[in-house]
């Protein structure tokens, strides 16, 4: 299985996100955001980081970058693109999945394990994901998700929310919410599921060593689902 | 010509900064105040001389890049 990681100017969770695809047996090979044509891909990641210093919006300049064109049209004929907190922001902001990711809701950058609740497995992403509720990290400033009230009621109609912050035991109280998303929303998809955005990041919960393994869980499970 | 617009957040959405701003001003005696909202303000200096087209110039900017208009809405203030 083949992916590709984009780097743009500021993305610091590209080597990471390499390092966990390889791990877990994808042939990965990483993408500068000046190039034109994406690589044969099956999934195509944009990482975490701050591209473009996160000047005038978060994700607002890499989302116009010669090589989104490419990863637009990738999306719209149906292949697998997953964004990660910047990579998130990159995505809302050229149109693949709806909503904002607003300024914390306490203005602090958050930088903590947090638990998400998986709420729809019918997605080549959660897919045969034997638990619901994970253990992620969350390092952002801008993750307050939002988006309007017509948009809201399209989201929830469809399925579309992937995942909500919750606590360990699945709860998705408003206590739990780190950052003031709206419906305590971490991540969310197209309307075909074939594109992910979410905040947390799986790719530093791929060791026990370093602080778990709920990512191992996760990204052993998405190859598994693309074969 | 230069254009200036501006870019405000619409109504309905939080704006935290805002928010904090107007409790230190509130702090530092300005007990006045009822709101306040944080926005963005740009000059953009265009390589045309018509001013209709100038501004449908940077209009067309802030539909593409400069406001998301999920959250935000824009309005040229200036063209000289």
């Amino acid at each position: 299985m083949k992916s590709a990681v984009i780097t743009f100017p500021g993305s610091n969770c590209d080597r990471d996100m390499h390092v966990a695809l390889n791990k877990f047996g994808f042939k990965n090979q990483m993408v500068w955001h000046n190039d034109i044509e994406l690589p044969k891909s099956d999934l195509v990641v944009l990482p975490g980081g701050f591209s473009y210093g996160d000047y005038l919006r978060c994700g607002s300049m890499a989302s116009k970058s010669k090589i989104m064109q490419s990863v637009i049209n990738f999306a719209k004929s149906g292949g697998l693109v997953m964004g990660i907190c910047n990579g998130f922001q990159i995505l809302v902001e050229s149109g693949l999945v709806p909503g904002v990711l607003l300024r914390n809701k306490y203005l602090e950058f958050i930088c903590k394990n947090v638990f998400v609740k998986i709420d729809n497995k019918n997605n080549p992403y959660f897919k045969n994901l034997d638990k619901e509720v994970f253990e992620f990290h969350i390092a952002h400033n801008e993750g307050n998700y939002f988006c309007t009230n017509d948009q809201l009621k399209e989201i929830e109609d469809n399925n579309q929310v992937a995942i909500y912050y919750c606590n360990d035991n699945g709860k998705t109280e408003e206590k739990f919410n780190p950052n003031g998303s709206l419906k305590n929303i971490a991540g969310i998809f197209n309307k075909e599921k074939n594109v992910l955005g979410m905040m947390p990041h799986p790719e530093r919960m791929i060791d026990q060593s370093l602080s778990g393994e709920d990512g191992s869980l996760f990204f052993k499970n998405l190859i598994n689902n693309i074969k | 010509m230069k254009v200036s617009a501006i870019i405000t957040l619409k109504k309905d959405v939080l704006d935290p900064q805002g928010k904090v701003i107007h409790q230190t001003l509130d702090g530092m005696g300005f007990k006045d105040v009822n709101e306040v909202r944080q926005g963005k303000y740009f000059e953009i200096d265009v390589k045309e001389n018509d001013p209709q087209k100038a501004q449908k110039i940077v209009e067309d900017m802030c539909n593409k890049l400069l406001a998301n208009l999920v959250i935000e809405n824009y309005k040229i203030i200036e063209i000289q």
